[in-house]
């Protein structure tokens, strides 16, 4: 009996596509109803899209092959039968998009910081890079040399903050925001639990006054109120200013995530450590920040691309973002009525970004649970 | 008669919200004395070996370690710490370090030793609890018993000179149990000093030198070990022990 036992293979799980069709799309018959309509629905939608978006599109030339320069070029302007989307003005404004009013002469810059961030980023994102080490100690001191390069000062012509737009006013924000208010979101959400009564409410004040108030406000805030708190003479400039009020709201919400991680670790874990006579700070270092932080990965990614999404907000202290450059551009006459392809075109470049950070929690998810039995009973 | 005791608890009291867990406590354990404290759940046993390390804190009385006395003061909670090691009912292993990081991550940050000697240390008391070849794997992947081991590695990688046992084998299954009494049988032959909580009869009547029974937050009965089970004085012990060797 054992031997057969040892030998005998669990059954398969499916007998090939026919099978998994069979089960999964044509179980019974409201089942098999709804996947012909289904079926239908894309047969309808898939064909048309494709026809708009690239097909019958205009890219650079319209189908007389002029090259387009106004909304009155595009084909779908001058013969509507004829014509999907015209994606020329993407293609004329798309310095705009993605560096703003950066001076040409500079915009080497832009893109060498665009190369470095992802050179910050790769240690950050694959724990298994040879030579992490030195790539990390490079994203260390990858915001200083960011700040000089996008900025100016050592030797770089300066490039005022107003200049700056497009998917770089995007980026600055998002990643400062994020990466800012994830040590501060910690401490917050420590000072939160902690046992001394002035710190533990500061804390609790500071977060449910920040959560309690729309962004909007804060970003209004940081326009109008910041500057009166700073000495006279000091000028703070206006993305400086915005980046606060972004980073203090991300950080409420990201320490009352890290405080939900940091309610599910067992009391065993702060008396097993304390037993081993470590201080609270390296406790929560050590043992209770990398578990609490671990479950709170979904919930981190959340906030973090709802932040990335409502730095749009910034349109309305003046701040031109990839949505601003977009608005602006619907805005000229020469390019008046192109709403579909220039809102279609933003919503893609969010997607792309937030869809990379949803798939990578998950591929971290993944990776951090293999081998690790959470419930350590 | 307390300069040779290693810890000393005199009138101890302590209340969570009106329950009076302990209740005048004194206990004197002196170097190297094997101490098995039993008694019905809720009779605050563990709250008392808690007390010792400070992981509860008493309201009255007062608590020696080592010739330090437990007080707000946090240096004193500290030095008392290194000095006691603790194994607890389930465990406590840290589930995001593997076995031997967990038993090398107090040398390394609290005693700043160097990492490979603690490497060193850490097979070592893995040797004695006789599980080298686990350093590798997580705590999740290892059996009750096994974990339970580890955190005896764990502790006694500081080199404390007292340890202290919290039910370290009430949530094992029965096959597992010797296992850990193995390890703490031989750890209590090499002169250990040790205050275990626990039912295990068989393990008391080998390696105490002294019994101690509480019941409702009261030390009722100190013995020796062949007078606890042969001839207890009160009616209560008799009662507890009459359960629990029916068992």
């Amino acid at each position: 009996m054992n031997e057969m036992n040892a030998v005998r293979k669990p059954p398969v799980a499916t007998t090939g596509i026919i099978g998994w069709l069979r089960i999964n799309l044509f179980f019974n018959w409201t089942n098999s109803l709804i996947t012909l309509f289904v079926v239908y629905c894309l047969y309808q939608f898939i064909p048309w899209i494709l026809d708009w978006t690239i097909f019958s599109a205009d890219f650079k030339y319209n189908y007389l092959g002029e090259q387009i320069t106004n909304q009155e070029m595009c084909s779908r302007n001058l013969d509507p039968e004829n014509g999907g989307a015209c994606w020329a003005v993407i293609y004329v404004r798309f310095y705009q998009f993605i560096y703003g009013f950066y001076p040409k002469v500079e915009v080497w810059r832009v893109n060498l910081a665009y190369i470095m961030l992802a050179f910050a980023l790769l240690p950050l994102l694959y724990a298994k890079l040879p030579y992490r080490k030195y790539f990390l100690y490079f994203t260390y001191i990858f915001p200083v040399i960011a700040y000089f390069l996008l900025n100016g000062g050592l030797g770089f012509t300066e490039v005022s903050t107003n200049k700056w737009g497009g998917l770089l006013v995007t980026l600055v924000l998002g990643c400062t925001g994020i990466a800012l208010a994830f040590p501060i979101g910690i401490m917050l959400a420590l000072g939160r639990r902690s046992k001394l009564p002035v710190i533990s409410m500061m804390c609790t004040l500071f977060i449910e006054f920040i959560r309690g108030v729309p962004l909007i406000t804060l970003l209004f805030f940081g326009m109008v109120m910041l500057p009166l708190f700073l000495p006279e003479g000091i000028d703070m400039d206006g993305l400086v200013r915005v980046l606060v009020a972004v980073t203090l709201f991300q950080s409420a919400y990201m320490a009352e995530v890290i405080r939900g991680g940091l309610q599910a670790i067992p009391p065993g874990q702060y008396e097993a450590a304390k037993s081993l006579g470590m201080s609270y700070w390296r406790m929560n270092l050590l043992i209770i920040l990398p578990q609490a932080i671990r479950i709170s990965i979904p919930p981190i990614v959340n906030t973090s691309i709802g932040l990335f999404k409502d730095t749009t907000l910034v349109i309305i202290v003046g701040i031109l973002d990839l949505l601003g450059i977009g608005r602006g551009t619907l805005a000229d006459t020469n390019w008046l009525g192109l709403s579909y392809e220039i809102y279609f075109f933003v919503s893609l470049v969010f997607f792309i970004f937030t869809f990379g950070m949803s798939r990578y929690s998950l591929y971290l998810e993944k990776k951090l649970k293999t081998g690790i039995n959470m419930g350590a009973d | 008669m307390s300069e040779e005791s290693i810890i000393s608890l005199k009138n101890v009291n302590k209340w969570f919200g009106d329950f009076h867990v302990l209740q005048d406590v004194n206990l004197e354990v002196k170097k190297k004395e094997r101490i098995v404290v039993c008694g019905p759940s809720g009779s605050g046993k563990s709250t008392m070996i808690r007390c010792i390390n400070r992981l509860e804190e008493h309201q009255e009385g007062s608590i020696v370690v080592d010739g330090i006395e437990l007080t707000g003061n946090l240096k004193n909670i500290d030095n008392v710490r290194k000095e006691v090691g603790m194994v607890f009912q389930q465990f406590n292993l840290f589930p995001h370090l593997s076995v031997k990081e967990n038993i090398t991550l107090a040398p390394i940050w609290v005693k700043k030793m160097p990492k490979a000697e603690a490497e060193e240390l850490a097979m070592r008391q893995l040797e004695i609890v006789k599980i080298p070849e686990q350093a590798n794997k997580y705590p999740g992947q290892l059996s009750g018993g096994q974990q339970q081991r580890v955190a005896i590695a764990r502790s006694l990688a500081m080199n404390p000179n007292i340890m202290l046992f919290d039910e370290p084998t009430s949530a094992l299954d029965p096959e597992m149990i010797k296992e850990v009494l193995d390890v703490m049988v031989d750890l209590a032959n090499g002169g250990m000093t040790m205050i275990v909580v626990t039912h295990e009869m068989g393990f008391a009547k080998t390696v105490a030198d002294r019994m101690v029974f509480m019941d409702e937050g009261k030390i009722v009965e100190e013995a020796s070990p062949d007078k606890f089970f042969n001839n207890p004085e009160s009616d209560r012990t008799k009662l507890f022990l009459s359960q629990i060797l029916h068992q």
